[in-house]
């Protein structure tokens, strides 16, 4: 199975074991444009896309499952902007700003981009992010040359609000030459600033919350409830969704294991580590990585680890492992303390490396190189994650 | 009248030592492993040769991304993977990992990070600060004396067009070779030196080739919370030899955040705006139909100011996507004792990170103080004012006009070149599709 389809089965798994597989029909028979995000899945894509989002942009829906939200951003799309988006994200928080999106052949057209997260009643996890998407469209005027920026029947429903264009006010500088000549006839060609009006903003609002009732009245059929507002605080070894993000971008096998907690649990897992060793996530978060040792294991590697847990050092141990099925390999795995930005050790992060596979190419990085490059990346995460003023000090 | 600062000079080597001591030593075998004539021969380093593209250039196919080929080795894990390497061989200094940091509360979000190891407890030495340009001087120390173990890699373009890894390379003298080592005294977890042509031992200031080079370490290692920058002397360099600096911090900086206000779009479709509502003035360059046409406008600007004596500080940020370039006199007012006491305590030297909004202190107190204002204050000393700002600009944009004058000219001679379907260098203001790569893309 490719990656790709392994991905697929996740969200697929992971979006109906929350709502039930009757979700999706519901959220169907909403017309309006929005997305659902997953931002326990690596690469945060888009778990669900409305009919009318995708009859917008002119995707199918197998074009946008899966991917990351940026594929509707391209050269136009307010750099700035997509910053306070990540902070949003990053800080479990919601958002609302104007963002320029592309359909699938190259047009870009300004939109209100209004995204709030939806949390896990029990344990105050983020859940899923929800984005809608209004697009701002306005009504031809007399003065300043401006137009109608597209046609409406590729948009259902728009309601014509006004878009105030910024002036700016300031004047170029007369370099005649060096300016570019203005060619506003161009469909690619977009304006710079763009305002969403009041209505508009109340309306995406009022879209948010027809979804989120929706997607509360179906998981109360899994149990598994959702809310708006955070109601309880995540415990401890939470993993924020933007360090769950960042972590899984890391395309190595690896775990992070809280030292302080009891048991020293695995708080995070990479879907490499569970793609080689067999395991669901749900099965392996919470245990001892002593679940992976088994009847050949020495013991004495596993007072080793313990020791190098204890004594805060970097370490490297060539152990024999269990996967799921059973099956056994040599696994060199290095340890090594991870701090957080208090300057203190948050994690050990363990990365795995299975001794059969040392596929390297003459070309490519050795597989210890790539180990530390594991330990650096995770490092990073961690540190600077941890640090903004008001994001859960995982 | 010549104006002097003293500080402290960080140590980025551990084979960087007093001034007594280097013009003491001779210049003959060192008995080390550096980078000169005298070890050089038989040296090898790992070799990533990056991809020469012209542009930020991919599939329009989203589904095609899934299946393209990864490149062999990605920059990113190179640069971690050996940085990692040298902390457990304990050639830093400290563990900047241990070190406290945070984000200042408030609008900006400043970020500040309380370091007491970074800064020697040593005699300040004296730096010139009126002269932007200086001869290299040999004497002095510079990165070929440098430990062969503080160098991580050799860095420079490909000859086929494709990313190409060589684990271990031969430093082949005539090619020029450029190196990536790392800052014994890093700010953060990364923090390493790009020491374009480093055999060439060229001087502290910018010149097209070498920003060029910055600007694709910053496309190819794709990752926006890895950003390079550059002082010029008189602006907190402390190393007359050419270099550039990167680290990783997955937080935004202050400057990044800060509004802007366009003033102008080139014929080459670079965009230059101005820096809104941020304690330092500044221009913010982008876009470009070429990355070549976004470099060239930037390090024009540099040799402008350069030429003109003014100092002046460089941010590369979104992965070579937005250029900050920033003007700055606060060297000159310590030295003519312009500068509060109370601000010059705190010892910071705002090179291009503090003025980005990372602020390194070594005091306890200060971090523990650290807050919008006091930094804010502490920039607004640093940047030109309006009047002499306006006057700056005018020179940047009078040397960009002709620089321009230049490429139309010699146009026909850029067109030799190969040229991809897809990029086109000729100035229509027809944009072609949507086009973007995987690894630049910020993922949300």
């Amino acid at each position: 199975m490719s990656n790709m389809d392994s991905k697929l089965r996740l969200i697929q798994q992971s979006f109906n074991s929350r709502y039930s597989e009757w979700v999706r029909e519901a959220l169907d028979e909403l017309s309006d444009n929005f997305t659902i995000t997953d931002p326990s899945i690596s690469g945060h894509p888009l778990v669900f896309a409305s009919r009318s989002l995708l009859k917008m942009l002119s995707y199918s829906r197998e074009e946008v499952i899966g991917q990351n939200g940026n594929i509707f951003q391209g050269p136009k799309t307010n750099r700035r902007t997509v910053m306070e988006i990540r902070e949003a994200i990053r800080e479990e928080r919601g958002i609302q700003v104007n963002l320029v999106n592309y359909r699938k052949d190259g047009t870009p057209f300004w939109m209100l981009f209004h995204m709030s997260p939806v949390f896990g009643k029990e344990d105050g996890r983020v859940i899923h992010f929800v984005a809608v998407q209004v697009p701002i469209t306005r009504r031809q005027r007399g003065n300043g040359g401006v137009r109608l920026s597209e046609e409406a029947s590729g948009l259902n429903e728009i309601m014509f609000g006004s878009c105030r264009k910024e002036v700016d006010t300031n004047s170029v500088l007369e370099l005649g030459r060096v300016l570019s000549s203005d060619s506003s006839s161009n469909v690619l060609d977009i304006e710079e600033t763009c305002e969403a009006s009041d209505f508009e903003k109340r309306r995406a609002a009022n879209v948010f919350n027809s979804i989120l009732t929706v997607l509360t009245h179906y998981s109360e059929s899994t149990g598994r409830l959702v809310c708006g507002k955070r109601c309880s605080v995540p415990g401890v070894g939470y993993i924020s969704s933007s360090l769950n993000i960042s972590l899984g971008r890391i395309k190595q096998s690896f775990v992070l294991i809280d030292p302080h907690l009891p048991g020293l649990p695995i708080v995070y897992a990479s879907d490499a580590f569970l793609k080689l060793t067999g395991y669901d996530r749900h099965e392996i978060l919470g245990l001892n990585f002593a679940v992976l040792n088994g009847a050949d294991t020495n013991t004495s590697s596993e007072y080793q680890i313990q020791e190098i847990i204890q004594n805060e050092q970097a370490c490297t141990v060539r152990i024999v492992c269990y996967r799921k099925d059973k099956s056994s390999f040599w696994n060199s795995l290095h340890l090594s303390p991870v701090r957080n930005a208090s300057g203190k050790i948050a994690y050990f992060v363990g990365v795995q490396m299975e001794e059969e596979c040392k596929n390297m190419d003459r070309h490519g990085l050795s597989p210890e190189m790539r180990q530390l490059s594991t330990v650096g990346a995770v490092k990073v995460a961690v540190r600077s994650l941890s640090m903004a003023a008001g994001s859960s000090k995982s | 009248m010549m104006l002097r600062i003293k500080r402290v000079p960080t140590v980025v080597s551990n084979y960087q030592k007093d001034e007594t001591e280097e013009t003491a030593r001779r210049s003959g075998g060192c008995g080390k492993n550096c980078l000169r004539s005298c070890c050089i021969p038989g040296a090898k380093l790992p070799l990533y040769a990056f991809k020469k593209m012209d542009k930020i250039d991919g599939e329009n196919d989203v589904l095609a991304i899934e299946e393209k080929e990864p490149p062999v080795v990605f920059l990113d894990s190179l640069i971690l993977g050996e940085w990692e390497d040298r902390m457990q061989r304990g050639l830093f200094r400290y563990d900047v990992t241990a070190c406290e940091t945070k984000v200042i509360p408030g609008e900006y979000g400043f970020i500040a990070q309380l370091n007491e190891g970074r800064h020697l407890k040593k005699r300040p030495t004296e730096f010139r600060v009126d002269k932007v340009l200086q001869p290299f001087d040999g004497n002095k120390f510079n990165f070929t004396k440098v430990g062969q173990e503080e160098v991580l890699f050799q860095f420079e373009a490909s000859e086929d067009g494709e990313v190409q890894f060589y684990p271990s390379a031969h430093i082949d003298v005539e090619n020029a070779p450029s190196v990536v080592a790392i800052n014994v005294s890093p700010i953060e977890y990364g923090h390493v030196l790009l020491i374009p042509r480093i055999l060439e031992c060229l001087p502290q200031r910018i010149d097209r080739e070498s920003l060029l080079l910055a600007l694709y370490m910053a496309v190819e290692a794709g990752n926006p919370h890895f950003r390079l920058g550059y002082n010029s002397l008189g602006a907190f360099a402390t190393i007359n030899h050419l270099h550039f600096q990167a680290y990783y911090l997955a937080v935004p900086f202050p400057i990044e955040k800060a509004p802007t206000n366009k003033i102008a779009t080139l014929n080459d479709e670079v965009i230059i705006s101005e820096l809104l509502n941020y304690p330092v003035r500044g221009l913010v360059f982008e876009g470009g139909n070429t990355l070549q046409d976004l470099s060239d406008t930037v390090s024009d600007a540099c040799i402008c100011l350069q030429e003109n004596n003014i100092p002046y500080n460089v941010l590369i940020s979104d992965c070579g996507k937005r250029i900050f370039l920033l003007p700055q006199c606060y060297a000159e007012k310590q030295a003519l004792g312009e500068v509060s006491p109370e601000l010059l305590d705190t010892q910071v030297n705002p090179a291009v990170w503090e003025i980005s909004g990372h602020m390194v202190l070594k005091r306890r107190k200060d971090y523990d103080e650290a807050s919008d204002e006091n930094a804010w204050r502490l920039l607004a000393e640093v940047s030109l004012s309006d009047e002499r700002f306006c006057e700056v600009k005018e020179l940047i944009f009078e040397a960009i006009a002709n620089g321009e004058d230049s490429i139309e000219n010699t146009a026909d001679t850029m067109l030799k070149e190969p040229v991809e379907e897809k990029n086109t260098i000729a100035k229509s203001s027809e944009r072609t599709m949507v086009a973007r790569t995987q690894e630049c893309l910020v993922q949300l």
